[in-house]
């Protein structure tokens, strides 16, 4: 008897709680609406600096994700009324969705190729495409070895480390290419990047423009050579090296930190990696034949020989349409670029990112494109 | 989540189901009613999540079987120089399971050892404290796992695998030149063993718990050390629960993540070096570090081999169950 009081007890009391957590769920569901609703409202509500207002969509390469925070956040704050989304999802997806219009604006670490802006002239009705060299990253090759701070170290040299074939600091290869410093005769460790990157891309390509001979495989954001030692993103390379003796690896420069850096050869003199030495390298490549004036599409070239320049470089760009059927969001994109390109975005980027601000001449191409924007 | 429920069901002792079902039978309305379709709803929904997961893991991986082995060559850029799709699934399989067994031989002598202590040596309040200390282990995110591994474990094992590799080079397990930094897989192999060691000693301190004390009474009163005694009642007795212990942590250890990211230099060998860099990798790891940047077959190549591990990990859990169902007799259940 006492039993069976106690047993119907408990499912009483089950019921009241399984009542009270539906009702619960459904308040909590409620709630949310309003939260989002609020969320809305104060954000298009608030008085703004700028007369824009509204919402932009964007989408494309992690490289130039953190200057791409940046760059929202410093303009969502001139523009109170303004919101823009940015979803790093990879270049290539990006620019999909860019030519499908489910976005308005694109990132992509490499230029649009011919067909893309056939199908992109279509989403821009009929408009040209803007692209614009945004974000420009030097690339420095890092090394861990005690005592010793700087390398001279050409593409040949870079090749052979990371394929294998030179094996030892004090290797004839490097010994030549420094005199004066006594190398010591630790193995290499080569590191190199174990996610899929624009980083190696770039490294890689860099290498087989001015060391083809020495280097079998094709530019690629998977590393090409089997094996040996690799790690997660930027800051795993960064403390990989750190962690091992006589480690060599790629890595943004901004991250260098207190490792060693080698000075790569340009031309015949051997050049430290600088931010202005990276926008050098993009001023002084020459631009895409064949393309609108809005487009500033530039091949890279990673054998320049001015020493003022640094080619082992990353370069992002920000694509748009000329044209959009819609006032409001041709303005929006006006706003958003032409604070990208100004020198308070670009320091923006570079405090945020490490990134190197574009030269000037760079600039005034670049605000001619964005002034291009209007409505069809 | 169907890991974690079956600890239970496989140790502790069920009532006969027979006497509650009658019960139920004879008022089953009102609060009694909707409790019953409360449980029968919360094991629908299990199934359903479950089908959900292996529908979304084939219709998304689906593109990459239909597509032809060279098209996918060309087109997803992690499958270049690799071949085809079977090709590049092999050694992630064999980096994984390698992973999880070379764990699973860390950690599950190791829990039993604990397990006896807590149960059969320690005085009772020892053992509680350390019973709470071995469950704080599995509180810790992986990601903290995989940050220490790989800032505080790896240079601090580096000296010795590099004696390991010195001494033992000659067995092919050991071969040397240890790698350094010492992001190889038998670093990965002991951070497993650490994560999956809550889980193991859990199961089987309650397990050796159970052990009918009438057993054990009678051992030692038949002049049994207390050793012999552990092996003549407590073991036999909770070999299923040890068995099914280590099979709840290989279900672990194989679908870990961020600590072998964080921690492993990756390559695509069938390698059994343990102590050499980028020679072997996982399947979940291999997924976190090519998504966010693989295209659309890129992605499918990459659901192709999480549907792989949903498969290992479905036999793993199936062969457990197996175990423990042919040892009934033997189990906590009389």
């Amino acid at each position: 008897m006492d039993r069976h009081v106690k047993l119907s007890r408990i499912t009483r009391a089950g019921s009241a709680v399984a009542i009270g957590a539906l009702a619960l769920t459904l308040a909590a569901c409620g709630s949310d609406d309003n939260s989002n609703g609020a969320a809305e409202n104060t954000s298009s509500a608030a008085a703004g600096g700028g007369d824009l207002s509204g919402e932009l969509n964007g989408a494309g390469s992690s490289a130039q994700g953190s200057a791409m925070d940046a760059w929202r956040s410093g303009f969502q704050s001139a523009n109170n009324g303004v919101t823009v989304n940015y979803d790093p999802i990879g270049s290539g997806d990006g620019v999909k969705n860019f030519i499908s219009g489910a976005v308005q604006y694109a990132g992509s670490d490499a230029y649009l190729s011919d067909d893309d802006i056939a199908s992109a002239k279509t989403t821009c009705q009929g408009g040209d495409v803007v692209e614009l060299p945004v974000y420009i990253s030097p690339i420095a090759i890092v090394f861990n070895l005690k005592g010793i701070d700087s390398l001279n170290l050409d593409a040949a040299t870079v090749a052979g480390i990371f394929n294998g074939k030179i094996t030892k600091w004090n290797d004839p290869a490097i010994a030549k290419l420094n005199d004066g410093v006594s190398l010591p005769s630790t193995a290499i460790t080569p590191v190199h990047r174990s996610d899929d990157s624009g980083t190696t891309q770039n490294f890689t390509e860099w290498i087989k423009a001015n060391a083809a001979d020495a280097w079998p495989y094709d530019p690629s954001k998977t590393f090409p050579v089997k094996g040996g030692q690799s790690a997660e993103k930027t800051s795993g390379i960064i403390q990989t090296v750190t962690a091992g003796q006589g480690t060599i690896s790629y890595a943004d420069a901004s991250q260098v930190g207190t490792l060693g850096s080698a000075k790569i050869k340009v031309g015949d003199s051997f050049v430290a990696h600088s931010p202005e030495g990276a926008a050098a390298a993009v001023s002084k490549s020459k631009m895409v034949e064949g393309r609108a004036a809005s487009d500033i599409a530039i091949d890279i070239d990673r054998t320049l020989t001015d020493a003022s320049t640094y080619p082992l470089v990353l370069v992002s760009y920000d694509i748009a349409c000329t044209t959009y059927t819609d006032a409001n969001t041709a303005k929006l994109v006006k706003g958003l670029f032409s604070y990208i390109i100004s020198s308070e975005g670009q320091q923006a980027a570079a405090s945020a990112a490490g990134s190197a601000p574009i030269s000037q001449d760079l600039f005034t191409k670049a605000e001619a494109a964005v002034n291009a924007i209007k409505t069809s | 989540m169907t890991i974690t429920t079956e600890p239970q069901r496989a140790t502790q002792p069920a009532k006969p189901p027979a006497t509650r079902r009658r019960r139920s039978g004879v008022a089953d309305r009102g609060a009694n009613r909707l409790f019953r379709y409360l449980t029968t709803g919360s094991g629908v929904l299990i199934l359903i999540a479950l089908a959900a997961v292996a529908g979304f893991l084939l219709w998304q991986a689906w593109p990459a079987f239909t597509t032809g082995s060279d098209e996918l060559a060309t087109k997803v850029s992690f499958l270049q120089g690799e071949g085809s799709l079977l090709a590049y699934l092999g050694p992630l399989v064999f980096g994984t399971v390698l992973a999880a067994v070379l764990a699973l031989a860390i950690a599950t002598p190791l829990a039993i050892g604990i397990a006896l202590f807590t149960s059969h040596y320690a005085p009772r309040r020892l053992a509680q404290v350390l019973g709470y200390v071995v469950d704080l282990l599995a509180a810790i995110p992986s990601v903290v796992y995989g940050l220490w591994g790989a800032l505080v474990l790896a240079p601090l094992v580096q000296p010795i695998w590099g004696w390991v590799s010195d001494v033992l080079g000659w067995i092919p397990l050991f071969a040397g030149p240890a790698a350094d930094p010492a992001r190889v897989l038998l670093t990965v192999a002991v951070i497993l063993a650490v994560m999956i060691l809550p889980i193991i000693t859990a199961v089987t301190r309650e397990v050796f718990l159970q052990t009918p004390k009438l057993h054990e009474e009678a051992a030692l009163a038949l002049g049994a050390t207390r050793w012999e005694m552990i092996r003549t009642a407590v073991l036999p007795f909770g070999r299923s629960g040890i068995v099914s212990a280590a099979m709840l942590g290989l279900g672990r250890a194989l679908g870990e993540t961020m600590a072998v990211v964080m921690i492993l230099s990756p390559g695509l060998t069938y390698s059994f070096a343990l102590l050499l860099a980028g020679k072997q990798q996982t399947i979940a790891a291999n997924i976190a570090l090519k998504y966010p940047e693989a295209n659309e077959l890129g992605m499918s190549t990459l659901m192709a081999t999480g549907l792989a591990l949903f498969v290992i990990t479905m036999v793993v859990n199936m062969l457990s169950r197996w175990i423990v169902a042919r040892r009934k007799d033997f189990s906590g259940a009389n």
